[in-house]
């Protein structure tokens, strides 16, 4: 006999046919990108060919200079990557737990600054900008990885959402008054006790920073700067193949990277339920 | 090291005296203790009970160096430690919510002070060891915090603060959030290991049966200072004043008169615990168990009668319209409306302003 369910998970059936659902959504033009790289020359007679010949180009040293801009924007936005969340490792973590432990009423003031920039326009951000980075190109120069001050900004909201969620399902004041009273210093108390509850916020965190910064279009092309996303832009112009290609990657690479966020909530809850 | 360091957990060497001495505190524009005066004699337990909001938290917060207090002394055997900080001042604390660190087995957590003072390994596991089965808890050294219940969780807090064979005890309501049977288990073994150990030890409590069953002295808190000191028996049989007679144990409070250094209460004369300034018109606070049924008493009618097992708590109306408790044996099984006669016991009162 099948039973009611009133405000339960949803069964079975319905949650395949969410997923399903969704999965189409999301297939169907990685599908369609997939089909698009693979194509060789035109229809013949109304038939396709398909073959690797895009794929292969991309390593073909005639193709050298072709895609350099492509090759130097994937460099520069790792750079990007890694230096983002360098800012999000020293500046935004420590500050969260520095409020947490010693400055609690503060923590709405900080949450509403990190949300600040979800809410303004990168356009209207990208105004702000240029005046300050003809400062900072005077300070550090005007190489890409300059960039990361600008994009830090705009990952804030992204990276401060995590670890929030971390800290407040731990008792960090509380676990580290008792590491304090048996003994541990600061540091100890830091890197003993705090970061390694706070993992699973700082892992997701750092994801999603790397998955914002690999997909930041607006604020490198208005400040002239030479990322993935503006080398795909420029590259489709002459080879859309290539920069179709590489979009498919960098959206493979998004979706592992959320997989590997879940999975490790899911981790946690695993043990926690045991 | 130490002797002490060296000694084995179950032949400590007794504790340090602390004593706090006109110790405040100030929360922006609140005071929370307004002066705290409390001495505690080396591997003495002490409780702190009071209230909430009274400030036994602070006061024990105070001491271990958790807050920063505005004014006053802390001594530990005698060294103001004051300025010393919390991770220096070697005591061991248990907390009232379950600190246990949760990416350590109980073992880890046990093993974190002796991390900490940078005790070799081998050692630290087998002190660790040895404590854990001081609490009984060995068979569990593996888990995690997440595997263990309330019960067994404080006791790896216990074990984790007495594994570093600190000089003071703290315990923050450490059994305020388990069930009743498990408290009632948990006080005793912890006055157990406390009287084997002979660590000083301060534990605050809410609950006054607690702090009666387990301290050997009870320090009554109220607004932020120690309104009276004394072993369990003092003060339950000598308040001296109304808020300690009603904070600890029941009270009936009767309208009595004081004249010529007694009191008399509906018609019995009583001595007095507490002489007040002037004679005239008072409150008397009379125990439950100093108040018999007895055919020549005054007549009173049953409200309502609860069984507490080994005893019956009843409550009744006088003839004077005032309702007061009395304990009796189980056997004088009474109901409501019947009418009972009772009188005083003769025992010293405490009385207080009407």
């Amino acid at each position: 006999m099948s039973a009611l369910r009133f405000g339960a998970e949803p069964g079975r059936v319905t949650r395949w046919v969410i997923l399903g659902s969704v999965g189409i959504v999301f297939m169907v033009p990685i599908v369609a990108m997939l089909e698009f790289t693979l194509r060789v020359g035109q229809p013949a007679k109304g038939v396709q060919t398909y073959g690797f010949a895009h794929y292969l180009a991309l390593f073909s040293p005639l193709n050298e200079s072709t895609y350099d801009v492509l090759f130097q924007g994937i460099v520069n936005s790792l750079t990007i990557c890694v230096i983002t969340v360098a800012i999000v490792l020293v500046l935004l973590l420590p500050t969260m737990i520095l409020v947490e432990l010693k400055f609690p009423h503060l923590r709405r003031v900080l949450e509403f600054v990190c949300i600040i920039p979800i809410t303004i326009p990168s356009i209207v951000l990208v105004v702000g900008f240029v005046p300050v980075y003809s400062i900072v190109a005077r300070i550090f120069g005007s190489s890409p990885w300059t960039l990361a001050f600008a994009v830090g900004v705009i990952v804030l909201p992204y990276a401060y959402r995590p670890i929030a969620a971390n800290l407040a399902s731990v008792d960090v004041v509380i676990l580290s008054e008792a590491s304090r009273s048996l003994g541990a210093g600061w540091l100890s108390v830091l890197g003993r006790v705090i970061l390694p509850n706070l993992r699973r916020g700082i892992f997701a965190s750092c994801f999603i920073t790397i998955a914002v910064v690999l997909g930041e279009y607006t604020i490198a092309s208005f400040l002239s700067r030479n990322t993935f996303q503006t080398a795909l832009v420029l590259l489709q112009h002459t080879d859309p193949y290539v920069a179709v290609i590489f979009a498919v990657v960098a959206l493979v690479f998004a979706f592992f990277l959320l997989l590997l966020i879940g999975r490790l909530g899911s981790t946690r809850r695993d043990r926690t339920s045991s | 090291m130490t002797l002490i360091a060296d000694a084995p957990i179950t032949t400590m060497s007794s504790g340090a005296t602390v004593e706090l001495i006109d110790v405040v505190k100030d929360y922006s524009g609140h005071r929370a203790l307004t002066g705290v005066n409390l001495s505690i004699k080396p591997g003495e337990f002490v409780a702190l009970l009071g209230p909430s909001g009274c400030g036994k938290t602070t006061a024990l917060r105070a001491l271990a160096g958790l807050e920063q207090v505005n004014g006053g002394s802390i001594l530990i055997d005698g060294r103001d430690v004051v300025n010393v900080p919390v991770n220096k001042r070697d005591i061991g604390m248990v907390f009232q919510s379950y600190s246990l660190f949760p990416h350590m087995t109980a073992r880890e957590n046990v093993e974190f002070g002796l991390r900490m003072r940078k005790v070799d390994p081998a050692e630290r596991r087998r002190r660790a060891e040895e404590t854990l089965e001081l609490v009984g808890l060995s068979a569990l050294s593996g888990r995690y915090s997440h595997q263990l219940s309330g019960g067994q969780q404080q006791r790896v807090a216990l074990a984790r603060a007495l594994v570093t064979r600190p000089r003071v005890l703290l315990l923050d309501e450490p059994l305020s959030a388990l069930d009743a049977k498990v408290r009632v288990q948990l006080r005793d073994e912890i006055r157990r290991i406390q009287t084997d150990l002979g660590i000083t030890t301060l534990f605050v409590t809410h609950d006054q049966e607690e702090a009666l069953a387990v301290a050997d002295r009870v320090a009554v808190m109220r607004d932020g200072h120690v309104e009276q000191i004394g072993t369990p028996e003092e003060l339950y049989t000598a308040p001296i004043s109304a808020f300690v007679a009603n904070f600890v144990g029941l009270s009936n409070q009767i309208p009595a008169e004081v004249s010529g250094g007694v009191v008399t209460v509906h018609g019995q004369t009583l001595d007095l615990i507490n002489r007040p300034h002037l004679d005239g018109p008072v409150i008397a606070f009379v125990r439950p168990e100093d108040i018999v049924i007895d055919a020549q008493g005054m007549t009173s009618t049953v409200l309502t009668s609860s069984f507490l097992g080994s005893l019956r708590r009843t409550q009744l109306r006088l003839d004077d319209g005032s309702v007061i408790s009395v304990q009796h044996d189980v056997a004088d099984q009474l109901q409501p409306g019947d009418t009972v006669r009772v009188r005083l016991k003769g025992r010293p009162v405490l009385v207080g302003p009407r």
